[in-house]
This record gives structure tokens, C-alpha cells and sequence, in this order.
């Protein structure tokens, strides 16, 4: 049975210039243990997805449909028993981590607070499972690391601690929202080894959302491409790569300049992401699409399974997208 | 792919297309406050009274009824037979003419004070923000000095020493009324001068003042507008009190603080209108501005939203 | 080989760090952030310059512009030194040095419209140039690059990241410049959107004869649209060498430990190679190291490398490096 499973959940905002359709029916399922990458542009509602997913939605923002978490149906759930889930089953690491450390506290007792809360340990041991946990994401002297401050961390140390705070309580499934984003490519690539680490040795479950596609390409098992807040394509990471199926998916990886091989001219994706408050009734991605005809603006095609646990949603035949 | 270039087409051929400024975003975020808009037409209503009130009233601010004198607290008190529709003070003289008198003056030394601050504060602080250093630290100490005077000291000061009249009022008002402004735009100037588009300004080779009036200002003007609108009300507030306290503008001249005075000295004669109407116009412009000045900043700053 | 646009000498750049809780007079920290930065621009051509956050690269440019003053070294402009020139000689030259932003929409002012922002650079160099020819040329450049010109009365706010940073660099074309220095223009767009104006720049490059410096941290961009490249960290440059050159055959450790990092958009390529991960953290910009600035993080630092600093050698075709031990030697 999945750890995880969402179906058709959409998610909706209410703002002075109209209502924001963020997500727009998506379904996903995910193993215990297993990695799963949701890549997407901005506008795309990735991110938005995995706060209804915890509900951290704004409070503007309205969720439907149903988010199945190890047997239970977390959707919507009033908030005592949501922040028993959050604590203890899935936890989230955020794309700046500065703004989820409070920077007037020590590093220590904020990780502390984690467990003496959630958990009812007391001070002395959650201090020393805080430096365990320190040391676990391989920050070096953890012990005396607890007593400094947030602002005296780099970037990519502070990434460090949101990933050891992270997993204090063991969580089962862990969702990294752009955790490399803010961070320079020497620093991502320490960061990226770490997690696909930390997932080994915890054997939890793994969200990690991303806008970048080459450092899934190295990180996650399977990989799920979403625009306008709804499933584009999903299969393993090699095949989504080797043989995307959706013209979305080709579009995004042949405007990705390789630095292994030399490319002539970069093929574009024309146009701009979608304005999530007038989406058409067809596939949001059919103004871009170079594959869209009729049926594709005024419908959206269903996501059809084909090839091995591959799904896809698209009109266009499959031979034809190359 | 056809369908889009036909749709562009189409929009080339049409006239410009009319953007949508920050500016009428801000208007139309305005209007939809439902306290701001009932300010704004208090502070519409007060300022035709103070305009159209001379014109209207059947006597003079001046003149004393001799009918009354003696006698206000029975044939003074307000009547549509007599023409003393606030009734009158306690010389006679007719206080609907008095109040439209003193609302004018309150209304022009509240405005005139938020006139100089915003002109020479927002001014002086996007200067020294802008070039920042020597200059900032001399210019900011100036200001620095002038704001540890006990300014209300010096007012009255200069008004006794030079004698009470309505220029002495505005200089005493303008000297300190920008300090605050300054400070306020030497702030907001320092974050802005690190905005890309006004690097993009210096290194095109745009002049310094061509910058600051191009880029920084109107950039400034969103708080700038909205602190004049709560400095009004504070102007009318200091000018009052020093009327309040006798030093404010000259017989026969008045104005609200003077009123009130004059109300609150005749409080235990049952005459309780001459306290009455001013204080009804100065409490009605006061929330007026500061309704006004809420919407604005609500308006102008969708972030707090 | 043509004489160089530009050419940046020995370009150091110092900034005053006020330090906390000092006295007013108490002389400041100084922190280098361009040290001795050597640069060369041919007409026409790409250099890219590729480094981490804090490397300096930002600073180089801004050096160049001359919006950030030069403490030692010089920048020649076709062979004329321009660090040294009056604050009125220096905005004339603005004409023909544009630059392009990384925040498209920061780099806008949002109280004017579109055209008054792309015709900005114009109506300062041109003043006396008349209304319906500025109309007609900032029409003519929003056709250019993408957009409408009967957008012109709209303002930035209603226009999304890629078209922003389509105006920006409408703007800073507008003149027909010789250099466009483009700040990290790419890093804060949709990667659908990015190549639109990688491809845009490129083409531009082609009509209009322009060089362009491209500074950006992802070196798989900077490969793409450069013809040479440098690398800087902490403020030094470290490398320099044709692109291909340089990501084919790195040759100081630190080039080599960045292109490792740096990950490619394909499972196999990933699998089949091997990442060894950079350690350490980026030292203090005030308080350098000694030497090689790289030795507290390099993977085959020894002893010597404190003492001195390396030379910036050519170690054949063009190629510059500023580290003795190459790959391959012992």
C-alpha cells in the first residue's frame, strides 16, 4: 500500500483580482522509502501542492479532493491532529532556510523545542539527540554548533540543520521544497548528496520539488513533470530523461544548455507560463504546445497509463513528440 | 500558431494600448475602502463649508449683533430666524461666520505645514540618502540638532518676539515640520538607491539630480503622501494649542483652536454651542485625514494587504 | 586579431567595512573584493565570467561600468584609460556600456511606463533628438526584442519575468552600444523562459556587432553563449581560457571541482560520473587566506601554496591559470 497517495486534490486562492487556480486535480502516489521528484516552472503550483499536501495553505486558499497519508485522510484536517502528522510523519525543508529559524534563538533550542513538543523529551536528551542529528548531516564540532545563533551559519549549513531539524522525529516521507535554489552549485551538490544520504540511511520517503531538471536527474527515482497546477507526464527518471513522452517535458530539456555536449542554438518553449486565474478548459500548456491542435484547447486530455508505470497526459500521439 | 499572430496583428494595428499605472492600481485599491472614501467626503464637505460658507452667511465675522450682547445665552443661541444658525460667541458676533472663518485658517496652516514637509523634507532626505557619506552625515546631523530643540518652546518665542501674526505662524510651522520628512525620505531613499533600476540609471550616465527626481522621488511619494495626510492633522493639533493657549492668530481673525478656547471659557453659561460647532468641524477633519491617510497607506502599499 | 574593446588591468577593488561598535573616525575594515583582475574584450565576442556568490564577479563588473570605483589598476577603453575620467566624461560614456540585470523586474522603475523606461538611455544621450524619432526608434527596438510596440504605455508590473527582462534589454540597446554587461540575466527566469533570451542575446550579438560580458553562476549557461570564459573565486581571477578549452580541460582545482558540481540533465551522464564534492566553506573575504586563496578548500594544496602567490600562467593557446601544479604533473 502507498505511504502517500493524492487524488484529484485542487487547490484555490481568492484574491482582489480573482480566484488563483494553483492546482487543478492532481493525483500522485508514492512508496514508503521511494523518491519522487515534481518538477515545474514557476506558476505551476508545485509548491502549492505540498503545503495543501501539509496543510500550510494561505488562508485564502481553499483545498479539494483527497490526500491519503499512511491509511488516514490528512486533507483538511483540523489543525491539532494535522500538527500531530507534520511533526512526527512528514516534515518539510524549505527553499530559504533562514526564513524557518528564528533568528533569536539558539540553533540548539530550537531543535530542542522540536522533540521536547512533539515527542516530550526532556531538554537534556533532545539536546543530545540535536547534536546527534547535527552530526548525522555532517556538521562538523555539532556539539558546540548548538550554542551559535542562525545568522552564523553559510547557506548551505543552514540547509544543513533545516534537514537535521527535518528529521528529528523520523519522519516517513520528507518534502524538500527548491532545496538547492538559493544555494551556489558547489554547495547544491554537497546539499543534493546529502539528502539522497539521508534517504538512504532513514529510509524515509521523498518529495523533492524542483524547477531544476538536471539535478533530478541524478537524485530522485521517479519524476513527475506538472504545469498549470496539473500532471504533464510521470515515470521513472531514466525514462521521463531518455524518452519523454509529453511535448512540455521535450521542450523543457532541449532549452537546458548541456554543459557536456555543445549545442548550436537552444530550442525555446514561445510564450509565457500560464496566468492561473484564466486558465482555458483545455491543456494549460496548449498555447505553448507545438503539437496543439483543436481537441487540445478545448479539452483536457486524461492521464493515460502506457510503457512500464508510465503516465502521461496528452493528445498528441505518443510516436509524434520527438 | 496562426490564430496567435492574427491576434497580434490585431493588437498592433490598435492604438497604444493604456497601462494600468501603479497609480490608478492605487486609486482603484482607494475607493474600494469604504472608511478612507467616507473621509475623503467629510474632508470634501468640511473644505466647501470653509469656501462657499463666506458667501452664504448673512452676517459678517466681525460684526457684533447688538440685539444679543448682553443676553447670548437666550437670543444668541442658534436659530434659522435670527441668521445665527451656530448661534453666537460671546461678544455677539455670529459663529457660523467665525467657524467658516477659523476653518479656513486651520485648514491653510495644516496644509501649508504638509506643503513645506513634503516639498523641502522629501527634497533634503532623497538628497542626502542618495549621495550618502559626508554629505549624508552633515545633512542628517543638521537635522539631528534642529529636532533636539524644543521646537513648541521656540514657536512661542518667535511669536512673542516678533508678534503674533499669520507669517510668523507658517515660519515657526515650516521650520519644524520637514525634520520628520526628511528622516522619513532619507530612509526610504537609502533603500531604494540600491534598486537595479537606479543603477541601471547611473551607469546609462543619467545625471545625479536627473535620478533623484526621476527615479527616487516619485518612488518616495507613496509614504511621503501618506505621512503628509497624518501630518495635517497634527499641524491643525499644534496650531490649536497655540491658539489654545492665546498666541495663536489675531483678533477678529480665529481659528479652531481659538473657537474651542472661547467654547470652553463660556462652558458654565449654558451656551454650549460656541464649544459645540468648532469642535464638531475639528474632530470631523481630524478623523477625516486620518481615515484618508489609512486608506492611502493601504492603498498605496498592497503588501499589507 | 582585432584591438580589444576593452581591457581591464590589474583592477582591484576595496570596499570600507565599518566596524561594529567603532568610533566614527576609527579606520574602517577594508574588504578586497576585486584583487588584481586582469580582463580582455574582444569586438564582438562573449566573455563569460562565471563564480560562486561572493566571488567578486558582480564587482568586476560594476568596476567596468564605473559604477563602483576602482582602487588600483586600470580600465581601457580602446586603449584609452577611462578610471581616470570626470564624473561628465564617464556618463557620455554610458552610451556605449549598457548593462542588463538579474531581477527583471527590479531593474525597472515601476512608476514609469515601458517606453519611458527603454527610452531613458536615448533622452539622456540624444536630448535634443525629437519626440516622433525617439517614438519611432524605442518601436522599432520593442519589435526587436520580442514585444509589442504598441505596449509601450503599459507599465512593468503588468508584463511577466521574461518580458521584463526583454525591456531591459531594449533599454540597454537602445544606444547601440559596443559592450553589454549582463548581470546574472537569466538566473531568475523560468528555464522555458531562459533560453528565449539566451537565444535573444545571441542573435542580438550577431545583428548588432555587440560584445558582451555574460556573468552568471551557472556554468553550463555561461558554456553556451561565451566564447571565452573566466573563473574567479574570492575575488581573484583563477582561469581564463576559450569555453570549450576551459570545460573540456580544466586546469585549476578549483574550475575543475566547479564543473564537476555542476549537474547534467541526464540519468546515465550522472551515473556514469564520478562528482567528488568541494568541501569546506568560502573564507572570509576580509580575512583572505595567505598565498592561493583556494588552498583552505584545494584538494591538492601543499605547503608552498601559503607562502606565495601563484602566477596567472599560459599554458598554451590562450589558456591561463593560476596554479603551478597542473593535472597530469606531479
Amino acid at each position: 500500500m502507498a505511504l502517500l497517495e493524492v487524488a484529484d486534490l485542487r487547490v484555490s486562492f481568492d484574491t482582489p483580482d480573482g480566484t488563483v487556480h494553483a492546482v487543478n486535480g492532481m493525483t500522485l502516489s508514492l512508496d514508503a522509502g521511494q523518491s519522487l521528484a515534481i518538477v515545474g516552472e514557476s506558476g505551476s503550483g508545485k509548491t502549492q501542492l505540498a503545503f495543501a499536501i501539509l496543510g500550510l495553505l494561505a488562508k485564502n486558499g481553499q483545498a479539494t479532493g483527497s490526500v491519503h497519508f499512511d491509511g488516514q485522510e490528512i486533507l483538511n484536517l483540523p489543525e491539532p491532529k494535522l500538527n500531530k502528522v507534520r511533526a512526527n510523519e512528514i516534515a518539510m525543508i524549505f527553499q530559504d532556510p533562514m526564513t524557518s529559524l528564528n533568528p533569536y534563538l539558539r540553533v540548539g533550542d530550537q531543535m530542542a523545542e522540536v522533540l521536547m513538543l512533539h515527542q516530550g523529551t526532556s531538554k537534556r536528551k533532545a539536546l543530545d539527540e540535536s547534536a546527534k542529528m547535527l552530526d548525522a548531516v555532517r556538521i562538523p564540532d555539532a556539539r558546540s554548533r548548538l550554542r551559535m545563533y542562525p545568522h552564523e551559519f553559510s547557506g548551505g549549513m543552514r540547509q544543513r540543520i533545516m534537514a537535521a531539524m527535518a528529521l528529528l522525529c523520523r519522519p516517513k516521507l520528507l518534502i524538500a521544497d527548491e532545496p538547492t535554489t538559493a544555494l551556489d552549485v558547489t554547495v547544491q551538490n554537497q546539499i543534493m548528496e546529502l539528502i539522497a544520504d539521508i534517504q538512504r540511511d532513514f529510509d524515509t520517503a521523498l518529495i523533492l520539488i524542483t524547477h531544476d531538471l538536471a539535478i533530478v536527474a541524478g537524485a530522485c527515482q521517479r519524476t513527475l513533470v506538472m504545469y498549470g497546477g496539473q500532471v504533464m507526464e510521470m515515470g521513472t527518471t531514466d525514462d521521463v530523461f531518455e524518452a519523454p513522452s509529453h511535448p512540455y517535458t521535450l521542450g523543457l530539456l532541449n532549452a537546458v544548455p548541456r554543459l557536456d555536449i555543445p549545442q548550436e542554438a537552444l530550442q525555446t518553449i514561445p510564450g509565457d507560463p500560464p496566468d492561473l486565474t484564466r486558465l482555458s478548459p483545455g491543456c494549460p500548456f496548449s498555447p505553448r504546445c507545438a503539437f496543439a491542435d483543436g481537441p487540445c484547447r478545448e479539452t483536457m486530455p486524461p492521464l493515460e497509463g502506457f510503457g512500464q508505470g508510465r503516465l502521461r497526459a496528452c493528445h498528441a500521439d505518443r510516436e509524434t513528440v520527438t | 500558431m496562426i490564430a496567435t499572430k492574427s491576434v497580434a496583428d490585431e493588437l498592433a494595428a490598435a492604438a497604444p494600448i493604456k497601462g494600468r499605472s501603479l497609480w490608478a492600481d492605487a486609486r482603484a485599491r482607494f475607493f474600494r475602502n469604504k472608511a478612507a472614501v467616507a473621509g475623503l467626503i467629510a474632508l470634501v464637505c468640511v473644505m466647501l463649508f470653509a469656501l462657499i460658507g463666506p458667501f452664504i452667511s448673512p452676517w459678517n465675522n466681525e460684526d457684533i449683533d447688538w440685539n444679543v450682547l448682553g443676553n447670548v445665552a437666550e437670543a444668541g443661541r442658534p436659530s434659522l430666524e435670527t441668521g445665527h444658525w451656530f448661534g453666537t460667541d460671546a461678544l455677539g458676533r455670529d459663529l457660523f461666520a467665525r467657524t467658516v472663518q477659523g476653518t479656513q485658517i486651520s485648514l491653510m496652516v495644516g496644509i501649508v505645514g504638509a506643503l513645506i514637509s513634503v516639498i523641502v523634507g522629501t527634497l533634503y532626505g532623497a538628497v542626502a540618502g542618495y549621495f550618502g557619506g559626508r554629505i549624508d552625515a552633515i545633512m542628517m546631523r543638521t537635522v539631528d540638532v534642529l529636532m533636539s530643540i524644543p521646537y513648541m518652546f521656540v514657536l512661542i518665542l518667535l511669536l512673542v518676539v516678533f508678534g503674533r501674526s499669520m507669517l510668523m505662524l507658517f515660519i515657526g510651522i515650516g521650520l519644524v515640520s520637514w525634520l520628520d520628512m526628511a528622516r522619513i525620505a532619507r530612509g526610504q531613499t537609502l533603500s531604494l538607491r540600491s534598486k537595479e533600476y537606479v543603477e541601471a540609471a547611473i551607469a546609462t550616465g543619467v545625471r545625479p539630480f536627473t535620478i533623484i527626481l526621476r527615479h527616487i522621488v516619485p518612488n518616495l511619494l507613496g509614504v511621503v503622501i501618506v505621512y503628509a495626510t497624518l501630518l495635517v492633522p497634527s499641524m491643525i493639533i499644534y496650531e490649536s494649542f497655540i491658539s489654545f493657549l492665546g498666541l495663536g492668530v489675531q483678533e477678529p481673525l480665529t481659528s479652531w483652536g481659538a473657537l474651542i478656547n472661547a467654547g470652553a471659557a463660556e462652558m458654565n453659561k449654558s451656551t454650549l454651542w460656541m464649544l459645540a460647532w468648532p469642535l464638531f468641524f475639528f474632530v470631523i477633519t481630524l478623523f477625516g485625514f486620518f481615515f484618508v491617510g489609512d486608506g492611502l497607506r493601504d492603498a498605496l502599499d498592497p503588501k499589507d494587504r | 586579431m582585432s584591438a580589444p574593446l576593452l581591457e581591464a588591468e590589474e583592477v582591484s577593488v576595496t570596499f570600507d567595512v565599518p566596524r561594529a561598535g567603532a568610533w566614527p573616525w576609527t579606520p574602517p575594515d577594508r574588504l578586497q573584493a576585486v584583487k588584481a583582475a586582469s580582463i580582455t574584450l574582444e569586438p564582438g565576442k562573449t566573455l563569460g565570467l562565471v563564480g560562486e556568490s561572493g566571488s567578486g564577479k558582480s564587482t568586476l563588473a560594476r568596476a567596468i561600468v564605473g559604477t563602483v570605483p576602482v582602487s588600483s589598476g586600470r580600465v581601457l577603453w580602446r586603449g584609452q584609460d577611462w578610471a581616470a575620467a570626470s564624473p561628465r566624461q564617464r556618463r557620455a560614456h554610458g552610451r556605449h556600456v549598457q548593462m542588463v540585470f538579474q531581477d527583471p523586474l527590479a531593474a525597472l522603475n515601476p512608476r514609469m511606463n515601458v517606453g519611458q523606461v527603454v527610452a531613458e538611455p536615448l533622452v539622456t544621450h540624444f536630448p535634443e533628438m525629437p519626440r516622433s524619432e525617439v517614438r519611432k526608434k524605442v518601436g522599432a527596438m520593442m519589435e526587436r526584442v520580442g514585444l509589442l510596440p504598441s505596449l509601450v504605455n503599459r507599465y512593468p508590473h503588468e508584463f511577466s519575468g521574461g518580458q521584463c527582462q526583454r525591456i531591459g534589454i531594449a533599454r540597454a540597446l537602445i544606444t547601440e552600444p559596443d559592450l553589454v554587461i549582463c548581470d546574472e540575466p537569466v538566473s531568475a527566469l523560468d528555464v522555458s523562459v531562459q533560453a528565449q533570451v539566451v537565444n535573444l542575446l545571441q542573435s542580438l550579438q550577431r545583428d548588432m556587432g555587440l560584445a558582451l560580458m555574460f556573468i552568471a553562476h551557472d556554468v553550463s549557461v555561461v558554456r553556451h553563449i561565451s566564447h571565452r570564459i573566466a573563473v574567479m573565486y574570492l575575488g581573484r581571477i583563477v582561469e581564463t581560457a576559450e569555453a570549450s578549452e576551459l570545460v573540456e580541460n580544466p586546469c585549476h582545482p578549483y574550475t575543475r571541482a566547479l564543473i564537476a558540481s555542476v549537474p547534467i540533465p541526464s540519468p546515465k551522464a550522472e551515473r556514469a560520473r564520478h562528482r567528488p564534492v568541494l568541501q569546506g566553506e568560502l573564507p572570509s573575504p576580509l580575512a583572505p587566506p595567505s598565498g592561493c586563496i583556494f588552498r583552505t578548500r584545494c584538494p591538492i594544496a601543499r605547503d608552498t601554496c601559503a607562502q606565495a602567490v601563484p602566477e596567472f600562467n599560459d599554458i598554451g593557446g590562450q589558456h591561463y591559470v593560476a596554479c603551478p601544479y597542473l593535472p597530469g604533473s606531479s
